[in-house]
């Protein structure tokens, strides 16, 4: 920084730039970095649970199914209740697109149908010279969507005279794979009450639990001690059979959602308690309660938001255990009856060995069940991590 | 230690009063009795019945008296090993249960061992070769075994019993062997047996507990102490087993607590589609016909079986880990 010439001695000269200074303009963020550091909590969490590819994967996929669960009728190939009583036990049809070796598009065989008088056993077979063509956005199977309007518009069905039974058909000739999308509508909701109601007591006694301390929390405290010490299965066995028989299964539908939430809240009420002992000794509360807010709005507007998204991930880890147990009451035949549909029911029908030894298409409906519940883990998993983005890992 | 397990059953028996008052309520919940369900099913069928039999029955049985006093009835008959009487069975729930509830116990019992057995290796193989493909692979079927409905693996297994050993389907030993006197080759075939609904009501509970001893263990092997061990040239399996898997035991034997219920009631069902002479089938058709009495024993006894396993858990960790009898009656 000499100066350029002059002798030793002479004043340096002193440059001043004549622009305008901007003060903020050192430490100025490229647009990336400024989207980085000023990202909205959310957006940080989107970011987080963006890298967990199986939680993503496992969203988009339950997605589907419950978008699936809104056009349930037009997705299923036949009605809920259609019998089709010449093809009872039918095994499951491929879809095939090669007729002799020439591209034929997407068709099926027909099925050959014949009684094995010596052992009474329905034997059915490819009859090659039969071929249905499969066409899409068609009409078929008539249905009242939604229980209302009459329509009879279907994704995929069959050239008339054959039969699509892509998955096999019941003991009554019902298309499996129907009953399976229809049975969905009422399999992923039940969770998704069931875990409303488990929320909603939850959020109640834990925040009391949490918020008063002393001997509420101490009562509250020993209740979620009894009823965890109590196996769920029989519990949710003996409550649901004491629901009246002469209920309508959609009252019966509504009774065991509130019966599997009423006993899956404890897990809940345990974490909303903790966090609130260690959260209402923090000043803003002291704060809040200073400037003469309730209780109630102090739990809910200054305290809940804190965890909220722990909560929202915990019970995405909770919704599994209620479908699997909603499946295993139906199974025992305490759960939902028909007509309500649910996978649990349809399993019913796969109850023996004899089932599992002849009809093994009829154990289908464990698909579903299977891929709900590793999903709904997947994404609680991700929605776990995600949670708390501030955390390094 | 003494005074950790005085204070821990001082804890249990409030517990089991407000259990047995839940489970009395619960079997008190449908509308009407054994007896009207009864009646209704005679006069069903045709079959008149006379106002003064009912009535009788219903002296007899204590159905007319307040509910607060057949529930002491109830509890203080349980304290003399008296559970009632069984309506439907026309005998004393002590009768007709009889090994039933013991051998509802040595089916949970084998399928805790079964667990243990199974998620500990897994779980330190996981952990110690952490990302590896065994790892992913134990990890998926892990994660199928939690997802699978235990009832209808429960049927597959049967049938690949069947198919493959030739093992008779459904009970807990050959047909030829009921009311048989115990003999090895009784026990032989109830072990034959009792394979197939330990390891279905196991698999649900093997994943969380293989997660968790993986979670644990990698924590533990993260820490310096690992590190100085493995400096100063002590070999690796010795290393792994003298400190980080000591340290990262302790949640698991407390798991314990948690994972029993959970076998429990995966026993229940399990043992309904195998048709196990265990509690689970007669209990949910005691449930089904309001046999009060015998239901509400099944659940009783259910409920005390985890509550016991749960305090014997608590006192096998207080035993390894002296800093929890220190630190309060509270776990958690």
């Amino acid at each position: 920084m000499s100066g350029a010439g002059g002798a030793a001695g002479d004043r340096l000269d002193h440059y001043v730039s004549t622009d305008p200074f901007d003060p903020h303009s050192i430490e100025a963020l490229t647009p990336e970095q400024e989207r980085f550091y000023l990202a909205s909590q959310w957006r940080m969490m989107w970011w987080r649970f963006k890298r967990h590819h199986l939680a993503v994967v496992s969203g988009a996929v339950l997605a589907l199914l419950y978008l699936s669960v809104l056009v349930s009728e037009v997705i299923a190939p036949y009605d809920l209740h259609s019998r089709h009583s010449d093809y009872i036990y039918a095994p499951p049809q491929p879809v095939r697109l090669f007729h002799e070796g020439e591209l034929a598009g997407p068709f099926v065989y027909g099925l050959h149908y014949r009684l094995d008088m010596e052992n009474l056993k329905r034997e059915y077979r490819e009859d090659r010279a039969r071929r249905y063509r499969l066409r899409f956005l068609c009409s078929g199977d008539p249905y009242r969507f939604w229980g209302k309007l009459e329509a009879s518009f279907h994704l995929v069905c069959v050239e008339d005279g054959g039969t699509l039974f892509l998955l096999g058909t019941d003991r009554l000739g019902r298309d499996v794979l129907s009953r399976m999308v229809h049975g969905a509508r009422i399999s992923l909701t039940i969770g998704l009450v069931g875990i409303a109601v488990s929320f909603a007591v939850g959020l109640v006694l834990g925040g009391l639990a949490g918020y008063y301390g002393g001997w509420v929390d101490s009562l509250v405290q020993r209740l979620i001690e009894i009823i965890r010490s109590f196996p769920e299965l029989p519990l949710w066995m003996a409550l649901s059979a004491a629901l009246p028989v002469t209920w309508s299964p959609i009252g019966v539908f509504f009774g065991i959602t509130i019966i599997l939430g009423l006993i899956d809240w404890t897990g809940l009420a345990r974490a909303v308690r903790s966090k609130l002992l260690a959260l209402r000794e923090e000043d803003f509360t002291t704060a809040a309660v200073l400037m003469g807010a309730r209780p109630g709005r102090v739990i809910a507007r200054h305290l809940l938001p804190n965890f909220m998204s722990h909560l929202i991930a915990s019970a995405t880890l909770s919704i599994p255990a209620m479908i699997l147990g909603e499946t295993a009451l139906s199974f025992l035949g305490l759960g939902l009856r028909p007509p309500v549909t649910s996978w649990g029911v349809l399993l019913t029908e796969a109850q023996n060995v004899n089932a599992v030894a002849l009809y093994p298409w009829l154990m289908f409906p464990v698909v579903p069940v299977v891929i709900t519940v590793l999903a709904f883990n997947f994404l609680g998993d991700g929605l776990r991590d995600a949670a708390d983005p501030y955390k390094a890992d | 230690m003494l005074q950790y397990t005085v204070r821990r059953i001082f804890v249990m028996i409030p517990t089991l009063v407000v259990i047995s008052a839940l489970v009395f309520t619960i079997i008190q919940l449908p509308e009407g009795d054994y007896l009207t369900s009864y009646i209704a099913e005679l006069e069903a069928t045709g079959e008149k019945v006379s106002q003064e039999k009912v009535e009788f029955l219903r002296r007899q049985y204590g159905l007319d008296r307040p509910v607060v006093e057949q529930y002491a009835t109830w509890v203080l008959g349980m304290l003399q090993g008296d559970f009632g009487y069984s309506f439907e069975h026309d005998l004393p729930v002590n009768e007709v249960v009889g090994d039933r509830l013991f051998l509802t116990f040595l089916l949970s019992f084998s399928t805790i061992v079964f667990t243990w057995a199974v998620s500990f290796p897994i779980g330190v193989y996981s952990a110690t070769h952490q990302y590896s493909w065994g790892d992913h692979g134990l990890t998926l079927i892990g994660f199928l075994g939690l997802a699978t409905p235990n009832f209808l693996l429960a049927l597959v297994l049967l049938y690949f019993a069947n198919v493959v050993f030739g093992t008779s389907i459904g009970g807990l030993m050959d047909p030829e062997f009921v009311d048989q006197p115990m003999s090895w080759a009784k026990f032989t075939s109830v072990l034959e047996h009792l394979w197939i609904p330990v390891v279905v009501i196991g698999t649900s509970g093997t994943a969380a507990m293989i997660r968790r001893l993986r979670a644990n263990l990698l924590d533990e092997l993260q820490k310096q102490y690992v590190a100085t061990g493995r400096a100063k040239g002590l070999p690796p399996f010795r290393l792994l087993v003298k400190y980080p898997l000591r340290m990262s035991l302790n949640p698991f034997i407390a798991d314990i607590g948690n994972l029993l219920p959970q076998v429990v009631s995966g026993a229940a069902i399990v043992s309904v589609v195998l048709s196990l002479p265990t509690t689970g089938p007669m209990l949910v058709r005691a449930l089904q016909s309001q046999d009060m009495y015998l239901a509400g024993s099944f659940l009783m006894f259910l409920a005390a079986l985890t509550v016991v396993g749960m305090f014997l858990s608590d006192l096998a960790l207080a035993a390894l880990d002296p800093r929890i009898r220190l630190g309060g009656g509270t776990r958690r």
